[in-house]
């Protein structure tokens, strides 16, 4: 009996390690299922297509998924998809998809030389493969293609921006004809911009220069073409006057033109004589190197106002600190949000953020700056009626409006 | 140069050279290039303080170190816009000879099947350049205006549609907000009052906020009347919210600044004096 139950023992011990000795505890608990896994039904109906609203280089793949996956069998953990150039391969694995995915959108690199790079107007095969938890067991559906990418020159997607860009266009064509008709557009009066006179006069009693400064921005900034406008006037006011001008640059395109500015404003005051292209000269292209000449330039000319608008940023506070310590007038503008605080505290007068471009308008009295500035307006004035009515409809559970202003990437 | 200030200059080189060699001698068992280190460190913390001296008023050593921040960022920038962009970006694109001329792989035209014959639209920007350059010359200086037109024109017209969607379209649409945030009755508004940040009464807080905000900001930004009235009201509320906002930017930032401050501070009592570990 002893023996019978010695040699059960032995064949049960040999039994086990045939069977999965030396396994782990999850490998065996899985092996049952593996072994008895049939491959599942492939994905069908795969379909692809240039996608739609961008640049190239991407094809929006869509699929439907197996009848394993999540039913039947149920042994669909997910879906590979493959590329290649030829419908016979190599075929290249592009991504890997959850089960119950139903697509894949498959962006590529433009660069040539990128490892991913996807080329526009060249055909491209695709499969799809549903893959089980044993990676040998799978099923691939046919082969699609050839289906090529390319860029669209129209992004529907941003249908709402062209509205408004047609609005404004409409509205400041407009208000400029209106303007060169010679009908008086009503502009309130800039505490900021009234200074600047004041602050020539002033400048000009003491004899000592007005110190210019425009910011950090490149030449095309919204902020620097506003600030140019000013310049303009600061420079002719100068020019008349005979004060001097110290125009510091740091981007090399703002000072050709603002050179070009000042010189402009000499000539229509009357005064080429007086220009001389040195009052505005570049200094460097580093922030606080930038900066530190500036505050030498304060503390040794002692101008007697200190003019900043343009796009500033970490060097505000830095400059209009030293300016109030050199004991000058200091009028600011800029549309940096965070820079205004510093501007505000350290400055005399500041313009805020769209003061800065209504400020060249309110000088200029020019048409196109006065048409502009009024089609900015009935903007704001749209803002708020699309504001309000968007408000009522959210709060009447209408979300209909809200998607009108949808844009997309 | 006055006598004072020659004492003042000798005092200042001497302080530097036993400085030098204190921080070479402490950098002795760490560095091979001890002697070397020992001056770049000092050197730092010279320049730092000559800086710092603006603070009492301006200096021959505030001089000193602003010429020479000044001198060393225009030569390097100009270094460095030479080789990233001519010759970083430019010329492996241009000419093959040319890129193994300055040893960078040449780079093929990415959009020359397309819009331009091969390399014409790298072309454009070698024109324009030259052209801007034309401001050198007294006769042809003129020239340079087509250039500028080009970039002031075009990148405007290129932030008008970002700043369209970014600052006003998107904007806008956000201030389509609920006034009632999950409202089931006043009772149940009380009963569950709270303060969480995200709890129902702030987030209805924050939604008045934004939409009256975003109106009476929008009011004190209009130009074209007098801002008298319910407007002058609605432009004066305006003003509160900007100064508000403002001033929690500003908070924001000095704390920033003073992170900054740390640093060099931190430079001069750890890395130059060792007084702190």
């Amino acid at each position: 009996m002893k023996f019978k139950m010695l040699l059960a023992l032995i064949l049960l011990c040999f039994v086990s390690a045939v069977s999965g000795f030396g396994q782990s505890a999850e490998e065996i608990m899985a092996l049952p299922d593996s072994m008895a896994m049939a491959p599942p039904a492939p994905p069908s109906n795969v379909r692809g297509v240039d996608t739609d609203n961008d640049h190239g280089h991407s094809i929006t793949l869509t699929w439907e998924t197996s009848p394993d996956d999540g039913a039947g069998l149920n042994n669909v953990i997910g879906y590979k998809v493959f590329r290649a150039e030829s419908p016979d391969g190599p075929f290249i694995e592009r991504a890997l998809i959850p089960s119950g995915g139903t697509g894949h959108i498959d962006v590529g690199a433009k660069e040539k030389d990128a490892n991913d790079y996807l080329p526009d107007h060249v055909g491209f095969y695709y499969k799809v493969r549903a893959i089980t938890a044993d990676s040998l067991i799978y099923a691939e559906s046919e082969v699609f293609g050839p289906v090529q990418s390319y860029g669209q020159w129209f992004n529907t997607g941003r249908v709402p921006v062209l509205v408004f860009v047609i609005f404004f266009l409409f509205v400041t064509l407009f208000f400029i004809q209106k303007a060169k008709g010679g009908a008086n557009l009503f502009v309130r009066r800039l505490a900021g911009i009234e200074a600047v006179d004041e602050a020539i006069g002033r400048a000009t009693e003491m004899g000592k220069p007005i110190l210019y400064v425009l910011g950090l921005g490149t030449a095309a900034d919204i902020a620097t073409i506003a600030s140019y406008t000013i310049l303009g006037r600061v420079a002719k006011k100068v020019a008349e006057y005979q004060t001097g001008l110290i125009v510091p640059c740091y981007d090399p395109i703002v000072m050709t033109v603002a050179q070009e500015t000042v010189k402009a404003s000499y000539m229509d005051a009357g005064r080429p004589d007086a220009y001389y292209e040195d009052m505005v000269y570049f200094v460097t292209q580093s922030q606080f190197a930038y900066v530190a000449a500036v505050n030498g330039t304060m503390l040794r000319e002692r101008p007697a106002t200190n003019i900043y608008m343009g796009k500033f940023y970490a060097e505000s506070l830095i400059l209009a600190e030293t300016g109030a310590l050199a004991g000058s007038i200091q009028i600011s503008g800029t549309d940096e949000i965070a820079q205004i605080p510093f501007f505000v505290v350290a400055c005399d007068y500041t313009l805020i953020g769209e003061e800065l471009y209504a400020a060249s308008a309110y000088l200029g009295r020019e048409p196109l700056l006065l048409g502009s500035l009024k089609a900015q307006d009935y903007a704001k004035a749209a803002a708020i009626i699309i504001a309000i009515i968007g408000f009522i409809t959210m709060n009447f559970g209408i979300e209909a409006f809200k998607h009108l202003f949808y844009v997309s990437n | 140069m006055s006598r004072t200030m020659i004492i003042l200059l000798a005092l200042v080189a001497i302080v530097f050279a036993v400085s030098w060699a204190a921080k070479s001698a402490s950098l002795d068992d760490q560095y091979d290039d001890y002697i070397s280190r020992g001056f770049l460190i000092t050197l730092a913390a010279f320049l730092t303080l000559s800086i710092l001296s603006f603070l009492y008023k301006d200096n021959p050593f505030y001089k000193f170190a602003e010429h020479l921040f000044v001198g060393v960022s225009a030569a390097y920038w100009m270094s460095l816009g030479f080789w990233s962009t001519i010759v970083g970006n430019l010329i492996p694109r241009l000419s093959v000879t040319l890129s193994a001329f300055f040893k960078v792989p040449h780079i093929e035209d990415e959009y020359a099947l397309y819009i331009l014959p091969d390399k014409v639209s790298y072309f454009i920007p070698v024109v324009l350049g030259i052209l801007l350059l034309m401001r050198l010359s007294k006769k042809a200086g003129w020239i340079s205006s087509w250039p500028l037109a080009f970039i002031v024109g075009t990148t405007a017209g290129l932030n008008l549609v970002r700043y369209l969607r970014s600052d006003f379209i998107e904007q806008v649409s956000s201030t389509f907000v609920p006034l009632l945030v999950d409202w089931q009755g006043t009772g149940r508004f009380f009963s569950d009052f709270n303060l969480y940040a995200y709890g129902q009464f702030v987030t209805m807080l924050g939604n008045w906020v934004i939409f009256i905000g975003v109106l009476c900001g929008l009011v004190y930004f209009f130009f074209s009347k007098e801002h008298k009235g319910i407007f002058g009201g609605a432009s004066r509320v305006g003003i509160w919210v900007l100064m508000i906002t403002f001033g929690a930017s500003f908070g924001y930032t000095v704390m920033g600044r003073i992170s900054l401050l740390v640093g060099r501070l931190t430079f001069l009592f750890h890395d130059w004096l060792e007084l702190i570990g």
